[in-house]
């Protein structure tokens, strides 16, 4: 099966989901149906999905595209927050503009993500991934601790709007949208970057180096290089998410909202949607912040509705369940569908090389590791 | 601080250590299942330190059962003899055990087994799946807030009044439940059948299996045994802290696989000394550096291990096999 050829101006499911949104706004009329149904405005809870998206695309970046787990994202996160808190709010007599703030964030998150990266990136899969965990809880407890600087618990607040040409400062609190089409063409441009970089040298050696790292060395990549750049720029995408968040917050809120759940949630977006696809990404992220913000309060009213006499009983809650459900997706997902719900094309063969075989793919191109634990429980006739 | 090594010094000094070893006792405990399990097919399963979790609900549900309160129950026995308290001890202990052990086997069995020839990463996320579960579960046991344990062990001191240090009862039934735990492992890990078989699995899944082991059921039973002591460590840790809550499984358990990772991961002694190591840096951290600090300092240092030496203390230097 070679990959379906791409019509010239086919724009994809991608560019579908990116027009819709674009379009929402416009149309009043879907926002009040949805108010309707939901009590809730989708359109002040977009924004909140873009950012997250954001940081999806970024963790994609160091996670699906070269195959490094990392479980410490929220970390770099909470940099592009804190930076934004620490640079605009009157805390500190800096007072600089959104627009200083963005990139600085960004870069400060990257420096960040250098620094961690450059000595720990040559450590295998599991350990970097304890690495990058055991990164994320200092950074938390060091928010949470120095609390002469980040003001602790408290967060740093408040942080002001950006400044836009036509856009007068009032309505950034009083219109989603402003802060809805910023976010989306901040999320807009970073996706083109991901689509042009993944046909890049450096995302084909990204790919190269998660299929096979010894034969990529081989072939002349330098994986330490490599993997320091994808860390970069997952850091640096994090770091961007970070800013706008806290900007659409305005607040750097508790140092908690940086933690170890923040980090394995956006994994779990990644898993579900697809490793290594900018869709799956986006879907990923889509479906399970739309379940935690959306799908759970209706639902969690609707019981209220129906057993109003449940006593504030957790498990009688839908809240109460959500790591349960986010847990069992995992599993489910690990072990019947491990390319996602919108796998990139790649991951797909990889991870089904049967289906590849019968579809006339030679399956040893498909450069899976073997390692000793994974002959295991492999039958014989097979090696 | 260390010129001014007077007395007094000394005495918090000689403190923290034996609070340390006590605390740091019940983590190796933990940190055991974690090694054996690395050990043995690779895994960080990250869901043990929530299993350990379970099995303090589990305990706190026993002892509601024997009439002295938690979980919403009334405590109906007041001033338990020491006698029922020993047999309390032990019900806990004879129940917890089975309970983690047939729990990280029935896991291991539905959960990672399927699993054993996909990419690494599959049973990592599953293990971090099943965390999730058993923190649901945890938090439909006792509820969202921190719970309270019946201190149980009084908190009397064994050392005589003048020397200033204390040494409770709460330490010694720590050190009386672990370091037996410990050694009967040791033991059975290096001259039982089955600890034999453990160790061939771990060194060559594909050798052992040639030699007519059967993999499959060592695995299983490498879980069951981590589980085990996880109960074990479990009970003792809720009748020493007195403070339960359904997170304590993560930080625990992070706090336990920083243990086995600085002794070497996959080897029992390592476990142990890391697990000393870590309560010794906990609270030394505590009281040096600031009590809010001590958690940094612990993934700290598993930072710098795995940087410096991701063989850990104890570990020798194998290549990776490609």
């Amino acid at each position: 099966m070679s990959p379906p050829v791409k019509k010239p101006f086919a724009i994809g499911w991608e560019g579908a989901i990116f027009l819709a949104l674009l379009l929402y706004p416009l149309f009043p009329i879907f926002e009040s149906l949805f108010f309707r149904a939901t009590q809730r405005s989708l359109g002040e809870q977009l924004p909140l999905v873009f950012i997250f998206a954001l940081l999806a695309y970024g963790l994609n970046v160091v996670v699906g595209y070269t195959g490094l787990l990392h479980l410490g994202i929220a970390a770099f996160f909470a940099v592009g927050a804190y930076v934004a808190g620490i640079f605009t709010t009157a805390a500190y007599s800096f007072g600089w503009p959104f627009w200083v703030v963005l990139p600085l964030g960004v870069l400060a998150a990257t420096v960040l993500g250098l620094l961690l990266g450059a000595p720990t990136l040559r450590l295998r899969g599991d350990y970097l991934a304890l690495v990058t965990l055991g990164f994320g809880e200092v950074t938390k407890f060091t928010l949470r601790n120095m609390e002469k600087i980040t003001a602790g618990t408290r967060g740093l607040s408040p942080i002001p709007p950006p400044s836009l040409p036509l856009v007068p400062p009032s309505a950034w609190a009083d219109d989603y949208r402003p802060f809805y089409y910023l976010t989306l063409g901040v999320l807009i441009l970073v996706a083109l970057l991901l689509h042009n970089l993944e046909r890049s040298r450096l995302g084909r050696a990204w790919i190269a180096l998660r299929e096979d790292e010894l034969a990529a060395n081989c072939m002349g990549l330098n994986p330490n290089k490599l993997k320091l750049a994808a860390f970069a720029l997952g850091a640096g995408l994090a770091g961007l998410a970070g800013v706008l968040y806290a900007t659409r917050l305005t607040s750097t809120a508790d140092p908690n909202a940086y933690d170890f759940n923040r980090s394995i949630f956006m994994v779990c977006c990644l898993i579900l949607g697809g490793l290594g696809s900018r869709l799956g990404a986006l879907v990923g992220v889509i479906m399970l912040v739309g379940f935690d913000n959306i799908l759970t309060p209706i639902i969690d009213s609707k019981i209220q509705e129906w057993f109003p006499n449940s006593g504030g009983r957790i498990c009688l809650s839908f809240t109460g369940w959500r790591l349960a459900i986010f847990g069992l997706a995992l599993i489910l997902m690990m072990r019947f569908r491990p390319e996602g719900i919108v796998p990139s094309s790649r991951m797909k063969h990889e991870l089904h090389p049967d289906e590849a075989v019968s579809n006339g793919i030679d399956p040893i191109t498909m450069g899976r590791n073997t390692g000793e634990v994974e002959t295991l429980g492999r039958k014989g006739g097979q090696s | 601080m260390i010129f001014a090594a007077d007395s007094a010094f000394w005495q918090a000094f000689t403190q923290q250590t034996i609070d340390g070893l006590a605390f740091g006792a019940l983590i190796a405990l933990v940190a055991l299942g974690y090694t054996m399990v690395y050990g043995i097919v690779e895994l960080i399963n990250f869901a043990h330190g929530d299993l350990f979790m379970l099995g303090c609900f589990l305990s706190l549900t026993i002892l509601a059962a024997f009439g002295l309160g938690g979980l919403g129950f009334d405590a109906t026995v007041k001033d338990p003899s020491p006698v029922y308290v020993a047999v309390i001890l032990l019900t806990c202990l004879l129940v917890a055990m089975p309970f983690c052990g047939a729990l990280n086997f029935a896991v291991d069995w539905v959960v990672y087994k399927p699993l054993r020839t996909a990419p690494k990463l599959a049973p990592l996320v599953s293990a971090i799946g099943v965390s999730f579960i058993f923190m649901n579960v945890g938090l439909f046991w006792g509820g969202a807030q921190d719970v309270n344990f019946p201190n149980l062990i009084p908190d009397t001191n064994l050392m005589s009044e003048g020397s200033g240090i204390r040494f409770t009862y709460k330490d010694a039934m720590v050190f009386g439940v672990t370091v037996p735990l410990m050694i009967g492992l040791t033991l059975f890990v290096q001259y039982s059948r089955l600890g034999k078989a453990m160790r061939a699995t771990a060194q060559n899944p594909t050798a052992a299996k040639l030699m007519g082991i059967d993999t499959n059921k060592v695995i299983g039973l490498t879980f069951a045994i981590g589980g085990a002591l996880a109960g074990a460590g479990a009970v003792v840790y809720a009748l020493k802290v007195n403070t339960i809550s359904y997170t304590m499984g993560f930080q625990n358990g992070l706090y336990a696989f920083t243990a086995a990772v600085l002794g070497g991961i996959g080897r029992i002694p390592g476990a142990v000394l890391g697990g000393l190591i870590i309560g010794l840096v906990r609270y030394y951290g505590s009281a040096y550096v600031g009590e809010t600090w001590a958690g940094a300092l612990i993934f700290g240092i598993l930072i710098l291990i795995l940087v410096f030496r991701p063989t850990g203390l104890l570990g020798s230097t194998t290549r990776e096999k490609v």
